[in-house]
Parts: C-alpha cells; structure tokens; sequence
C-alpha cells in the first residue's frame, strides 16, 4: 500500500532551488533512505513530509492526506527525529517524553507508562531524572529516537539518525531501528553513510543537487552498476558521496 | 489555530517554569521592589507630596504596570529567541501535532500570564505596605493580560525581525527604555512639554499606568479610555506575530 507519494516536489528558498521536481513513492513497512551528501536536498523533503514547511510546487500525500492542508491529523500519525538536538533542556529525561506526548493529547498517566518502557528498551532508565545536559552524544540520539515513537506513529522520519556517533552507538540505532521495521512501522531516512543504507534500506533515493537521480534498492544499484553503493554514486554523480 | 494546542504550549512553558521559578521570580520581583524603595523612599524624602500623595503612593501603582510589562517582554524576546534558535525547542514543538500558528497563541498567552503573575505579587506587595487606597485594584488583574497580550505581541515581532540576539538590544534601548521613563510611572507628564504626552499615549505602558493608578486610587471612571485603548491595541497588533513569525520560522 502507498502511503507517502510526492508529485512534481518543488522547493524554492529566496530564489534558490533546493528541490527540483522529484517523484517517489514510498509503501508501507518499507526502509526508504535519501542518499546524498550535504545540501542535495534530502532535509528539505523531509522536512516538506512531516508539515515543517509548505512545498513551492507539487502534490505529497502523506497517509493520504495533502500535507498543506491536512498538517495536524498527518504529524499526529508521524514520528520525527531530527538532525539536531532539539530536546528539551529545560526539562529532565523523562519529562521531554512526558511533555512531547502532551502534544500529541497523550494523558500523562499513559505517556509515563510509555516513556518508562521506551526508556528501558534504549537503557536510560537510570537517568530517568537526569538533567539533558548530563547526556552523552549517543544517549541523546537513543532518547529522541524513543521520543519519535512516543506517539506510536505509523511512519518515522529520521533525519541523519546516526550522524556524529560513534562505532557502538551507530549499532544500537541500527539495532531500534531495524526492531521497530520488524514491527512494521514505515521508515524514511536521510544518510550519507553507505553502510548504513546497505544494511537497513529496502529502497534509496540517490539525489544530487536538489533531483533523484535513481531509485531502486541497494542491490539493484550494485548489480547493475557494479561495485558496492559507494562506487554506484560516484559512476551516478560523478562524485564522492562523504565529504 | 487551535485554542487546545496553543494551551498545549502554555503548559509546556508552566511546567518549565514551576521548575525554575525561584530564579525567575527573583529576577522580576526584586527589581520593581527596589525601584520602589529607592524611588520611593530616597527620592520621596525631598519630593513630599505628587498630585495629592506621599510620592511612594504615587509611584507604587506604576510599578505594577512596569513590573508586569518586563515580565512579559523578557520572556517573548531573550526566552523565545533561546527556545527558537539554541534550543530548537520550536523544531520539536512543530514536529506535532502543533502547527506554527497554535505555538506563536501559544508563546503569546504564557507572555500574558506572565503579566497577572508578575501584577499580582506587585499588588499584593504594596497592598501589604498600604500604598494602595482601594480594593478597586483587584481590577487591573484582568486588564493585566490584555495589556501582557499587548506586550507579546510587540516583542515576538521583534525577535521575528532581529537578525541575531544582539539586535534584541535596541529594542531595548530605543523602545523599552523611552517609553519607561516617560510612561508617567515616576512624575506626571504634564510637567513636561505637550509632545511628550502626546508620544506617550501612543505607548501601551502610559495607559496601563493610568488604569493601575486610576484603580488603585478607586477612580474607576478614569481608567475607561486607557481600557479601550488596550483592548484596541490587543486586537489591532494580534497578526504582527503571526505572520511575520510564519515568515521567518517557515519560510
């Protein structure tokens, strides 16, 4: 079943076209990724996809719903993890799940229950009352991950979820990631970590400078350009992927 | 805009702030209180009498009126530009089901509580140094919203214009502090040439000082024109933050 699809996606910023025309469709239990280095275009679209800002030009449908015109019903069914740390640092561990669920008119007596769970299953559980500040790099990425879910969404959008980690706590995302596949949530990532594509993706984007370039699964790609995925976007792109 | 995500917001904001209020309080409530002592007590021991009153009764309603005033501006300019541009607590925020107009009803509506909170303590301190004549001053709580909404709006715009935090300063210099000295709290503007009451009726501050006075002296009556005058203003400035917010945040 579709259950994103984009149209002719357009978007413009004072004039500068971040994305051009892109087409894609993504059905549900998939792992889409965007791949591409650092101002393709791929934070846009995901952005666009969870109702942050409106498209230039275009038609995506989320859940069926046009996202300019349908914002809060399509983000009540989404989960988001964004690039950058946007917990709250005001607030304690728990409380950023509690507080986040609020918006989502999750009572608290049920969001405590839920955030105590999730926070067990990425091993935050001691740091329940910790102050944000006292968080490693890693735990913070695994408490926005579960803040994402807190919802119990449909789709999560993840933009760049391991970027910045370290070897072990690459893996751990991985692993919550792959789980929350295996329970057949939807997933949409950003990356320009090949590997990580390669390992959790059913289908990539590859985008250069704003367009899709291809779409296929990692296997495809390799078998039909040669080479592991890195080679394929240096033949596709005429350049490197990392930077 | 929704008015039940906007109180979702309102909440976040009452929860940050039971946790951290102590600091804030004494940053906001120290201030005026010494203002009034200084002002007060100092300056009152050679200006005997102001429009009938020992000069610490005169100035005493005007504290309300500024105390509440700054409560509301520091938390829609310094506090709402850290929420937007450090701690990104907007990105979260509008990942939900909270869409950008319901967070700026949002930001508006804790600025304006702000205001009461900041008002009542003001009140119910100078009430308690009987520098208030009647209990008609119970009044101003409500106004105290409608004036912090006033507040609110006039600052998020500000912090949707400025291009970095440092610019907040101007706002500061040029705007809040002119329209404090000559909002009639500390000497009646009649003193001073015409134009200066003129400009001032323009300033949100002079009308609130006039309704505290007026009310905390039990002249009801009074304090009508500058009540219109708020809820007016309120009204009239209302799309500022929205849509110029809208523009910078979205885009």
């Amino acid at each position: 079943m579709e259950i994103i699809t984009a149209k002719d996606l357009t978007k413009d910023y004072d004039g500068f076209r971040a994305v051009d025309r892109v087409n894609f469709t993504i059905v549900s239990g998939e792992c889409f990724g965007f791949l591409g280095p650092n101002g393709a275009g791929k934070t846009t679209i995901m952005r666009i996809l969870y109702c942050f800002m409106p498209p230039t030009g275009g038609e995506v449908k989320v859940l069926g719903h046009d996202v300019t015109k349908d914002p809060s019903l399509v983000k009540s069914r989404i989960g988001v993890m964004p690039q950058d740390d946007s917990l709250d640092p005001d607030l304690s561990v728990l409380q950023n799940l509690v507080v986040y669920a609020r918006y989502f008119d999750i009572p608290k007596k049920r969001s405590s229950v839920m955030a105590k769970d999730l926070l067990g299953s990425v091993g935050l559980s001691e740091k329940m009352n910790a102050n944000i500040r006292s968080l490693s790099g890693g735990m913070k990425r695994s408490l926005l991950l579960v803040r994402s879910v807190i919802n119990d969404p449909e789709i999560i959008i993840l933009d760049e979820p391991t970027t910045g980690l370290d070897p072990h706590s690459r893996q751990m995302v991985w692993k919550r990631l792959s789980e929350l596949k295996a329970q057949g949530k939807t997933l949409l990532l950003t990356t320009h970590y090949m590997e990580e594509a390669q390992r959790l993706c059913d289908h990539v984007a590859i985008m250069d400078r704003g367009k899709i370039i291809v779409i296929a699964s990692p296997q495809e790609l390799m078998d039909r350009h040669g080479g592991n995925l890195e080679d394929v976007y240096l033949k596709l792109t005429g350049r490197k992927l990392e930077n | 805009m929704k008015i039940k995500r906007a109180y979702r917001v309102w909440q976040r904001h009452l929860t940050v702030y039971t946790k951290l209020y102590l600091s804030s309080i004494a940053l906001n409530f120290v201030e005026p209180i010494l203002y009034l002592v200084a002002l007060g007590l100092g300056l009152g021991g050679y200006i005997t009498e102001v429009q009938g009153r020992p000069y610490i009764n005169f100035i005493a309603p005007g504290i309300i009126a500024s105390s509440s005033m700054f409560a509301t501006v520091y938390e829609c300019t310094y506090s709402t530009y850290v929420r937007i541009f450090y701690q990104k607590t907007f990105d979260a925020i509008l990942s939900t089901p909270v869409n950008i107009d319901d967070l700026i009803a949002g930001e508006m509506m804790w600025g304006a509580t702000k205001s009461v909170l900041y008002g009542i303590i003001i009140i119910g301190t100078i009430s308690a140094f009987h520098l208030v004549d009647s209990a008609l001053v119970v009044l101003v709580v409500p106004i105290l919203f409608l004036s912090g909404l006033i507040f609110a709006e006039i600052s998020l715009f500000c912090v949707a214009l400025v291009p970095g935090v440092d610019s907040l300063n101007y706002f500061y210099t040029l705007f809040m502090s002119p329209m404090f000295l000559f909002s009639g709290i500390f000497f009646p503007l009649d003193a001073l040439p015409p134009f200066v009451s003129k400009i001032a009726w323009f300033t949100p501050l002079y009308h609130l000082t006039n309704i505290c006075r007026s009310l905390a002296a039990g002249h009801a009556a009074q304090a009508v024109e500058g009540i219109l005058w708020i809820i007016a203003a309120a009204a009239i400035l209302s799309p500022l933050p929205f849509h110029f917010m809208r523009k910078r945040i979205v885009r």
